[in-house]
């Protein structure tokens, strides 16, 4: 709730820097000891060599949101672990959560790394890992539904839902009225 | 939107916490419950209306109540009911201040106070031998300044103080069996007047004061007699010899017996009918009713006899009642279509009658049994005549002024059977009663509840809610309610007399008495036996149909008849006296395409006939002639036999309703060791969810649920008295749990040291019962339950997955499964008098007990309690799953009275019915009194409670809409300043 936000918001601008503009008015000398040769270097060498860094910071970026799920990993199984055995309205809400993190997560594999999409840079492992690991969140998910009894994993799951068999004979009677 | 999450978990914790207590508070007596005292069919009545203030009538009745009426209303100021082993055979008032009477064939004589029924003294009167009880009470007759009442009972005669009880004198008349049949008293000497086998009669002078023989005289009567001697006037007697055409007048002037003899046919020409003295008692004049006539003779003091009146149609006669000095009246009552005409006349002045008025009286009632009569002083200062008839179908009137002036049904204190009806669905369009209200009442009385939950109500204010919720209009409506609450409960007297009663208020929807359950040449003795639902429409045009069941005496050998009553409007729609007899009634689980349901009744010749009489019903039974079963207990012989259907009858006339069976099997229990004291089996509309028990550990025991399941209970012969009467030895109760297809018996156990009574209740996979321990000197409840272990093995989860599985599949009682039972007995407090277990729409709900203690109270104890598998240690996931901690007795927690302070006195049934709603089960108890009530085992899970406010969510609601509107108009503005800043 900073100051003057509506203001910005309203979309005019006051004053502004563009630092990465270096050839424009150069009234004022250069510091002493700072040498323009340096950028003025060739200009493919130069883009050359931003393109090789952006690559290599795009290709260290995808690798490290493949490994954000494992924070959430260790962090979804403490929350687990503190929510206990017991079915309640929270084991319930994390056990939920932890099972739907993972699949949105999965469903968004594309957008997630679409920013990190370069011709140069290798996705498929960084995709492979983050897949791996939201797979694993899914599990710890699944076993801890399993763990709260809530898969119909045992056979009194499915028969108590089954009808009492139908009898064959009838049968009735007792002591005489009267 | 957190917000709002948070708002709801508060209020939905709001909300469940109306429900955390199974048990009513103060204000919710009433609501959901009725409560209706009876007494019983009127014996004896006694008028108390001398002194200034409340009058009242005391009577004992049918049921052994004792009461005291008020005249005015017909409430009862008090009651006793007495055991039903204590019938009441004396009722009279001593000291002008004591209700004294005698019960127990003579044996117990008891003193009541007057105004509030306090008991003042109680004495055992001892005695050797059976025989009949009176109770007289002279008049100015003292012993040491004592009062005396005098009693014989038990073969001796007693005078006992009527002060203190305490028995004076006794003379046991020993070494003669005389029949005494009545008590004399002449100054301060005592006769006592009796017979000897039917012709002997003999007179012994007693003295009053200390009971010494004074005199005895005999005389051998030139004929036998018949009937019960009645008492003319103190020394006078008359009776009728063995043919019935002779009056016999004995006089015992001063202790000397004379008789004279007189027939019939002198007194009136045309009577060659069977003659009855009635056993009313007027001064000089006797009754007798003689082919629908009654004669009213005159005895005079020489002994002559004279006919006096003659009077047609004459239902009853009264008693003789003392208006002044030397003037008596008395009353008989005379039926004339819809009309009785009550006649009170003076016994010496026949030309003008006292009192002639005719009275209208609903047909339904029936004839008048029986007339008492009571005088008052009008302003006018001639005498009023006030009359209380008992009627055919039990009911108690009082007549005063040609008006009847109250009515209670008492013939609903003898509930003989019980079934239910659902009452007609609401129709569009059509206003079905008066109770709908309007809106602003509606509104009103919501305002009045909110008020009443935000705690700012005004005590008059409380009382105007606690009234609104009592007379609730919605409970009480006739017609079907969406949660099942409202039904007609249908149950039939003892009387005869079909009533529907309301579930919301207990009112009578409708009653009639049935007239092949009333007094004819070819049925003498009528007993109504049970009450079946016949026909139960799904289509909503057609009315729910109930069939009676009665015969025609107390024995099997008399013929049956049936009546058909609509549930609806309580018309007799068909009746049929039938030519065979009725041992057993067996509805069958089909109907036909009217949805009527098919009964056989099995008579005592070894034949069975089927109802209804229709081709399309024997359709119905051919298709599953070899499927139906039946068994007979006979618990004389103690045998059990099974039976099938064989073939039509063989007869001369044919008739293809009747069929002849063949036996399958038979028990035959040692009549030396083992004695059947006790049978119960399932209920056949019981309705069961499942067939699995989930065990702590997922595993799953499969529920044995089959209705051809018989639980039968045989006690040592020695031991099938009262308690008390065997040694542990000598005493012991087998139970066994039998097949009744097959005849297998699939759990066989011995209690030893155990007795009955044993009361039990089968439900689904389970039996309960309740028998005595005489080493332990306590009562113990059992329970056995029943698994099935040939489905034991069905345990692969992947089979269920893709359907391979036969725990569908049909099952049969010949495939003789493999069964295990669990059982485990505990402790109970109470005796009991009836055991029923809860029933509802799906069987879902967990089940209570509903158990009606000696103190004639029904106790909810939950099945968890007669658990089996209860430990003393169990693990954390036994406890999860609902076990309870084993415990050597059974908890009787005083909340869990379903009845809660009241009592239904004379406890003999219990009914549960359930409601649509699955939580919740109507459960109705009857005895002299009826009780009815909702119960949720498992509370009411599925809907909000009666008293949920919904004026104050309809509150919360707007309050809430009204905080977000106005949080939002402000933050609007306040952004808006911020931006102007």
């Amino acid at each position: 709730m900073e100051k003057g936000k509506g203001v910005m918001g309203s979309g005019g601008r006051r004053w502004g820097v563009d630092f990465s503009d270096n050839s424009t008015s150069r009234d004022i000398p250069d510091p002493p000891g700072f040498s323009r040769a340096s950028l003025d270097q060739d200009d493919s060498t130069l883009s050359r060599q931003k393109k090789d860094a952006e690559s290599n910071w795009k290709s260290q970026k995808a690798w490290e949101v493949a490994q954000a799920p494992m924070k959430n990993l260790l962090m979804m199984a403490f929350m687990m672990w503190m929510a206990g055995s017991t079915v309640h309205l929270f084991s319930i809400g994390i056990t939920f959560s932890a099972l739907w993190q993972p699949i949105s997560a999965l469903q968004s594999v594309g957008k997630i790394f679409e920013p990190y999409k370069d011709n140069k840079v290798e996705l498929l492992g960084p995709k492979l890992l983050f897949i791996a690991l939201n797979l694993g969140g899914l599990a710890l998910g699944i076993w801890k539904l399993n763990a709260l009894g809530l898969l119909p994993t045992h056979t009194s799951d499915w028969v108590s839902s089954l009808p009492p068999a139908q009898e064959v004979e009838f049968s009735a009677g007792g002591i005489n009225l009267g | 939107m957190a917000m709002a999450i948070r708002v709801f978990l508060i209020l939905l914790l709001f909300l469940s916490s109306f429900n955390l207590s199974s048990s009513l508070y103060e204000d919710q007596v009433g609501l959901m419950d009725w409560h209706q005292q009876y007494i019983g069919k009127v014996k004896h009545a006694l008028f108390h209306t001398q002194k200034t203030g409340r009058k009242r009538v005391l009577v004992s009745t049918e049921e052994n109540v004792i009461a005291s009426l008020d005249l005015r209303h017909g409430e009862i100021f008090w009651r006793h009911v007495l055991g039903t082993s204590d019938v009441v055979d004396g009722l009279d008032i001593a000291l002008g201040k004591y209700v004294i009477t005698l019960s127990s064939d003579g044996s117990i004589l008891r003193a009541w106070n007057l105004p509030d029924g306090q008991m003042v003294w109680e004495s055992f009167l001892q005695g050797s031998k059976a025989s009949k009880s009176i109770l007289y009470i002279p008049k100015n007759l003292k012993a040491d300044k004592d009062d005396l009442i005098l009693v014989f009972g038990k073969g001796s005669l007693h005078a006992v103080s009527s002060i203190d009880g305490e028995v004076l004198w006794r003379n046991d008349f020993v070494g003669e069996s005389i029949e005494v049949s009545h008590i004399v008293q002449s100054a301060d000497k005592i006769y006592v007047a009796g017979f000897v086998g039917s012709s002997k009669f003999y007179v012994y002078g007693l003295n009053a004061q200390n009971g010494e023989l004074l005199k005895n005289d005999y005389k051998t009567l030139p004929c036998d007699t018949f009937g019960e001697l009645l008492s003319v006037s103190g020394d006078k007697f008359v009776v009728l010899d063995k043919m019935r055409s002779k009056i016999l007048t004995i006089n015992i002037k001063n202790g000397e017996i004379s008789y004279n003899l007189k027939p019939i046919s002198d007194l009136v020409m045309d009577s060659p009918g069977q003659a009855v003295i009635l056993p009313s008692r007027i001064p000089e004049l006797f009754a007798l009713h003689i082919n629908s006539h009654v004669l009213l003779i005159r005895v005079t003091n020489e002994g002559e006899l004279v006919l006096v009146e003659k009077i047609n149609k004459a239902a009853a006669v009264s008693d003789a009642l003392s208006i002044s000095e030397g003037q008596h009246a008395f009353a008989f009552v005379q039926h004339e279509d819809s009309k009785i005409h009550l006649v009170v006349k003076d016994i010496n002045d026949w030309n003008g009658d006292l009192l002639k008025e005719s009275i209208v009286i609903d047909h339904q009632r029936g004839n008048i049994d029986k007339i008492f009569i009571n005088n008052y002083v009008r302003t006018d200062r001639s005498y009023g005549f006030r009359a209380l008839m008992v009627m055919e179908d039990h009911s108690l009137l009082l007549v005063q002024q040609g008006e009847i002036v109250w009515s209670r049904e008492d013939g609903l204190a003898s509930v003989v059977d019980v079934t239910t009806s659902e009452l007609p669905v609401e129709k569009e369009g059509v206003s079905v009663a008066k109770v709908e209200q309007n809106l602003f009442e509606w509104l009103k009385g919501h305002v009045l509840k909110l008020k009443g939950t935000l705690m700012i109500a005004s005590p008059e204010d409380v009382v105007t809610i606690q009234a609104l919720r009592l007379r609730s209009s919605e409970k009480s409506k006739m017609t079907r309610d969406h949660n099942g609450f409202r039904k007609l409960l249908i149950v039939l007297t003892r009387a005869g007399k079909v009533f529907a009663l309301h579930t919301g208020d207990g009112r009578v929807v409708w009653s009639i008495l049935l007239n092949t359950l009333r007094k004819t040449e070819e049925c003498e003795h009528p007993v109504g036996l049970n009450i079946y639902q016949w026909q139960v429409p799904h289509h909503h045009d057609e009315n729910p149909s109930i069939l009676v069941v009665g015969q025609c005496g107390p024995t099997l050998a008399t013929p049956a008849v049936l009546s058909f009553i609509d549930a609806y409007t309580g018309k007799e729609l068909n009746s049929l006296s039938l030519s065979h007899t009725v041992a057993q009634v067996i509805p069958l689980p089909y109907t036909d395409s009217t949805e009527q349901r098919l009964h056989l009744i099995i008579d005592n010749n070894q034949h069975t006939y089927l109802y209804p009489r229709t081709p399309e019903a024997i359709n119905i039974l051919q298709r599953e002639f070899s499927n139906v079963y039946w068994y007979s207990v006979e618990a004389d012989n103690g045998v059990i036999r099974g039976h099938a259907l064989k073939s039509n009858c063989i007869r001369k006339v044919e008739d293809e309703y009747c069929f002849e069976f063949r036996d399958l099997w038979s028990i035959v229990f040692p009549s030396e060791s083992e004695k059947i004291i006790a049978t119960v089996t399932r209920k056949s509309n019981e309705i069961v969810h499942t067939q699995a028990k989930v065990m702590t550990d997922y595993d799953v025991m499969y529920k044995y649920i089959s209705k051809n399941v018989l639980f039968v209970a045989n006690a040592a012969p020695k031991a099938k008295g009262e308690i008390g009467t065997a040694t542990p030895e000598e005493a012991w109760l087998v139970i066994y749990i039998i097949d009744t297809v097959t005849g297998r018996i699939l759990h066989r156990m011995t209690h030893h040291g155990c007795q009955g009574p044993v009361h039990a209740v089968f439900s689904e996979n389970w039996v309960v019962y309740h028998y005595f321990n005489l080493r332990a000197h306590r009562y113990e409840m059992s329970v056995v339950e029943i698994y099935d272990q040939s489905r034991a093995d069905n345990k692969d989860v992947w089979k269920f997955v893709l359907g391979k599985h036969n725990l569908t599949s049909p099952m049969s009682s010949y495939y003789r499964p493999e069964v295990v039972s669990k059982s485990q007995s505990y402790f109970f407090t109470h005796s009991v008098k009836a055991i029923e277990v809860t029933s509802t729409a799906k069987g879902i709900t967990s089940k209570q007990l509903l158990i009606g203690t000696i103190g004639d109270q029904v106790l909810a104890l939950d099945k968890r309690f007669l658990d089996p598998r209860r430990t003393l240690n169990p693990s954390q996931a036994e406890k999860e799953e609902g076990i309870i901690p084993l415990t050597d007795s059974l908890p009787v927690i005083s909340q869990s009275y379903i009845t809660h302070s009241l009592k239904v006195e004379g406890l003999r049934g219990i009914v549960t019915v359930p409601a649509k709603l699955e939580s919740t089960s109507l459960v109705f108890a009857y005895g002299v009194d009826l009780f009815f009530t909702q119960i949720a085992p498992s509370r009411t899970y599925d809907s909000l409670t009666e008293d949920f406010s919904y004026a104050l969510l309809l509150l919360t609601i707007v309050a809430l809409v009204a905080a977000i509107f106005v949080t939002w108009v402000l933050s609007e503005r306040k952004d808006l300043q911020e931006k102007w800043r």
